[in-house]
């Protein structure tokens, strides 16, 4: 089962790209399949377009770290999921949580630091939780989320509940003890969790050409025996189906998979940031992969009529302007000793 | 009347709540087949088996982050740091985690987890094996901080700790795993000591003594010494560092009008400072001299025994301190 597709670009010194295919097969889908999955990432495009206004309006403060251009890979890993498994993510986690059944609403009055999100306006766009999904967080140390991702997966395997831990994390936390603890315990172990590195190219403003001595992620499995996978993440049903192989091995044989999907943010590493490290050409050219439209041309190809498809669109609008007012108009955020330690 | 190592004690306290909660298990370096670098966890594998004692590769990022983590979705886990100064390398899983989860879940995670090992300087090992670092641990809220200094503290706070709804930083001494204790004739078996209470490890009228862990043993000593020249010392152990209870302290210091505070840490923002503070701002109208802090020179351990002596406080060190604090130097 283990296997290596390189089918993606990757940033040279000279910011060229190399190895883009442009001919990717396509995976079969339907309308009932992928009109959910273009529902989602819509919506957290568009949930994200709202942040980064009010953001810009001054309504939501700290770091804001937009996921648009990604979100293919949280929405398609996701939905390879049952209800009682468990995701873990990083501080670029709206996206996650919202694919696993965290509301938009929370998730904006969170971002606003009001006393309806979902953490009480305690931790902010970095720190989402939300127990009743199993959402386990959006974690702010890079790469320390890791081995609490394999905790849960210990967790499982400890009770056989059979339920799989998915952890995110992008390539840059590829270099720090966390991710190399944690790949190394779950493989030891035996735990059943995919550690899915999302490879959008850029550790804040460092290619991976200067951070990585070797640029494929993947590889880190080959030395703990651990399955690997590797493939670009523009197709939300092809991200689907790939990790959904690797939660099958999880859930039925306890083996961990590291799977490493090569994607690409449109925006800077958070709000503050311009981007003078990468030029705008290789931007709109990765642009030209955006996740959306090529999702939207898809649900056409395979028959849902234009008016229906609109319709969704309509839906999403509307579902994110109600967050917009709900985060707007909730109250101020008032609690900050209640939850230092459980009585 | 029976007694119990302090080491016996944590071994029978871990045994006893792994019985009683099949959520318990423990993790660390050599805790199994080893059966323990100091030997407390010994017999536990063939009583509980590997499921349930986990022999951990050297990485105490990763594995501490597994309790962590396993903590959040239920499991009570006790995370065994083969000595504290190896929780250094797993510090960002205890205070950006462990310590934080509660709040940044705002109250839907709660980690109900055990951090446990021997602490504090021990015996000719050198600066990385040798160093108190209690005072890194109290500044974190979030987290509790127990540092027994008898074995009968050990066991019944280990057991509160394991129950603990809160993550737990456990440092016991590592000097102290021989000493004995004497098991009360009234103790069940099952007798639990709360956390956050401090214990009077020696009446006196005279000044208190405020020390934890190992110190204790050397205020002790030196309480024995100061009695023969007619000064009773009050030896007050508060056993836990967070939270620290101010009420018995100050009511000590209250009474005795006079506080030394002992530690093996280093001086400089060590934890007796902000119990001299806790003093001072409960104590004044009683106070009648400076508050006085006998600490450890302000150096990494020296590995030299003649050496390593000088920098610790030891019994003379205390009996001068208390006979500054009395005017009688």
């Amino acid at each position: 089962m283990v296997r290596a597709v390189v089918t993606a670009s990757m940033t040279t010194p000279d910011s060229k790209r190399v190895e883009h295919h442009e001919h990717q097969e396509l995976v079969d889908t339907t309308p009932e399949e992928l009109a959910p999955l273009y529902r989602q990432m819509l919506a957290i495009r568009r949930l994200e377009e709202a942040s980064a206004k009010a953001y810009s309006a001054g309504k939501i403060g700290g770091f804001l770290h937009l996921i648009i251009g990604q979100e293919a890979v949280c929405v398609g890993a996701i939905a390879a999921l049952e209800k009682k498994d468990y995701v873990v993510a990083t501080y670029r986690e709206h996206g996650h949580a919202y694919a696993k059944g965290v509301a938009a609403r929370p998730i904006l009055a969170e971002l606003y630091g009001k006393k309806t999100g979902c953490v009480k306006g305690l931790g902010g766009s970095m720190h989402i939780f939300d127990k009743a999904t199993n959402f386990l967080g959006g974690y702010g140390i890079v790469g320390g989320h890791v081995p609490i991702a394999a905790g849960a997966a210990f967790a499982s395997k400890y009770r056989g509940d059979g339920a799989v831990t998915l952890c995110f994390f992008g390539e840059g936390a590829s270099t720090i003890g966390g991710f190399t603890e944690g790949l190394a315990l779950a493989a030891l172990w035996k735990l059943p969790i995919v550690l899915i590195c999302e490879n959008n190219q850029y550790s804040m403003g460092t290619p991976v050409y200067r951070s990585l001595a070797v640029e494929d992620v993947s590889l880190r499995a080959l030395g703990h025996g651990m399955a690997r996978d590797r493939f670009d993440g523009d197709d939300v049903v092809k991200v689907k189906r790939r990790i959904a192989e690797a939660v099958e091995r999880a859930r039925t044989t306890g083996e961990p998979t590291l799977v490493e999907v090569i994607t690409y943010r449109f925006r800077g590493h958070s709000m503050s940031d311009p981007g003078l490290y990468r030029t705008k050409d290789e931007v709109e050219e990765w642009k030209r992969r955006d996740p959306l439209p090529r999702c939207r041309q898809r649900l056409l190809d395979v028959g849902m009529p234009e008016a229906e498809i609109a319709a969704l669109e309509d839906d999403v609008k509307t579902e994110i302007e109600d967050a917009v007012k709900f985060a707007e108009e909730s109250p101020a955020a008032d609690e900050y000793k209640k939850y230092v330690v459980k009585e | 009347m029976a007694v119990i190592s302090y080491r016996e004690a944590l071994n029978q306290a871990m045994r006893e709540e792994m019985e009683r909660d099949p959520n318990v298990f423990v993790m660390g370096e050599e805790v199994g087949h080893y059966n323990g670098a100091y030997k407390v966890t010994q017999g536990l594998l063939q009583r509980f088996s590997e499921r349930r004692i986990v022999d951990a590769p050297i990485a105490e990022m990763g594995f501490a982050g597994i309790g962590v983590g396993a903590a959040m979705v239920g499991l009570r886990p006790i995370i065994e740091f083969m000595t504290f100064n190896f929780s250094l390398v797993a510090i960002d899983q205890i205070v950006n985690n462990a310590a934080k989860i509660y709040q940044m879940s705002g109250g839907q995670y709660n980690i109900p987890i055990v951090f446990r090992g021997p602490s504090g300087p021990a015996v000719q090992v050198g600066s990385q094996h040798s160093q108190a670092l209690e005072s890194y641990y109290a500044h974190v809220p979030g987290l509790k901080v127990v540092m027994p200094s008898t074995a009968l503290d050990a066991k019944g706070l280990l057991k509160s700790a394991i129950r603990d709804d809160n993550p737990v930083v456990f440092m016991e001494g590592e000097t102290l795993y021989n000493t004995t204790w004497e098991v009360p004739e009234s103790a069940t078996g099952d007798d639990l000591i709360p956390i956050g209470v401090a214990d009077i490890k020696r009446e006196g009228k005279d000044i208190t003594l405020i020390a934890w862990s190992k110190m204790v043993w050397t205020c002790l000593d030196a309480a024995k010494q100061l009695a023969e020249e007619g000064i009773e010392c009050e030896v007050v152990d508060p056993r836990t560092l967070r939270p620290l209870d101010v009420d018995t302290l100050a009511a000590s210091v209250n009474k005795t009008g006079r506080c030394v505070i002992v530690e093996v840490g280093w001086p400089v923002a060590g934890f007796g400072a902000e119990v001299a503070y806790q003093m001072q701002r409960h104590c004044m109208d009683a106070l009648d001299a400076p508050i006085e802090r006998v600490t450890s020179d302000d150096v990494p351990m020296p590995y030299a025994k003649n050496l390593e002596d000088e920098v610790q406080p030891q019994v003379h060190d205390v009996v001068a301190a208390v006979k500054r604090a009395l005017y009688l130097e």
